[in-house]
């Protein structure tokens, strides 16, 4: 399946959870926030939030800043 | 004597906080910070590097357990977006403070105080502990603290400008009517501007370009840290106010 994540098209296998996904990604969930389609996924739903074909989504994390 | 700042039950042990932007790496923020005695130290909510999950990151160098995040909502020009990222960084870390930033203008980078009134009512609302960055207008700042405001941080001038307060009467006037915390944010340049502003009666300052923008960043983390240190202290013992003519410190009596 497709998806976008922080802006670029990226392939992955289907039936992939959040906490799947980061784990792929080598990102520790404590860490970061996740929107799937401009919706928040909470740390508690990464285990069993599926991600779809088509999905839209965001990763962020804390960076330097005033 | 304990004179410790409180935000909601919060309790602060620095009245100087700041920012983690501009430093040329993480091992000089970490020292700046360490130097700075400040407990509360902001961040920016960004895109996490997807291609490389182990690179490092400011919480290797920031200890959330030594230090307080406050994410900020810098780059946000509309209300959706501050609200966007707000929501974000209560996700991303571990306390409901938000330095909340709604800009209006790319070239001064003034807030968008109408769209912040909005943000700052809807966050309020939603349980997040407020603080927003505004002018230095006291109608405003009373507006903000109506609207859930749990602290108001006025600009002391544009950000990274090192203007120091341009308005300082505008701020006494702030601090005269507040009924929350006041911390005087951004465009502050060296350690006198600090010292002003805790002199005026400001519960803390926050600031991050002029000690990351300094030639060294490390000695004026210190020189800041002192400066709150010695403004605070000046404010509490009361200054003697300004008089035109001299008075005499030596007595007459006894002269020959």
């Amino acid at each position: 399946m497709k998806l976008i994540l922080n802006g670029n098209e990226t392939e992955f296998s289907d039936d992939l959870t959040v906490a799947d996904l980061l784990k792929n990604l080598e990102i520790e969930p404590l860490r970061v926030a996740v929107e799937v389609n401009l919706n928040i996924i909470k740390k508690c739903d990464f285990e069993r939030h599926v991600l779809k074909h088509g999905d839209v989504m965001e990763i962020v994390n804390f960076v330097g800043g005033g | 004597m304990d004179d410790k700042l409180v935000i909601r039950g919060i309790e602060f042990k620095s009245r100087l906080w700041v920012g983690t932007g501009k430093y040329k790496d993480f091992k000089e923020t970490a020292r700046a910070i360490e130097a700075s005695g400040a407990d509360v130290v902001t961040v920016a909510v960004r895109r996490t590097n997807i291609f490389d999950g182990k690179s490092e990151n400011l919480l290797d160098y920031i200890d959330p357990k030594k230090y307080k995040i406050l994410p900020n909502t810098a780059g946000c020009y509309t209300v959706e977006d501050a609200l966007r990222y707000s929501r974000l960084a209560r996700e991303a870390g571990v306390s409901d403070l938000i330095k909340l930033e709604v800009i209006g203008d790319e070239k001064t980078l003034f807030p968008d105080n109408i769209g912040l009134l909005e943000a700052t009512e809807i966050l309020a609302k939603e349980g997040f502990i407020v603080l927003p960055y505004t002018t230095d207008d006291p109608v405003m700042a009373q507006r903000l603290v109506d609207a859930g405001a749990a602290a108001v941080m006025p600009l002391a001038a544009p950000i990274g400008s090192g203007l120091g307060i341009r308005n300082p009467y505008n701020i006494k006037i702030i601090l005269e009517q507040a009924k929350v915390p006041i911390i005087v944010d951004a465009g502050v340049g060296t350690a006198s501007d600090v010292a002003i502003a805790m002199e005026l009666g400001c519960d803390a300052v926050l600031l991050n370009t002029a000690i990351a923008g300094a030639e060294d960043p490390v000695a004026m983390a210190e020189a800041m840290k002192h400066a709150v240190m010695a403004g605070r202290l000046a404010y509490k013992a009361g200054r003697i106010p300004r008089k035109l003519y001299a008075t005499a410190s030596s007595q007459i009596e006894g002269m020959l």
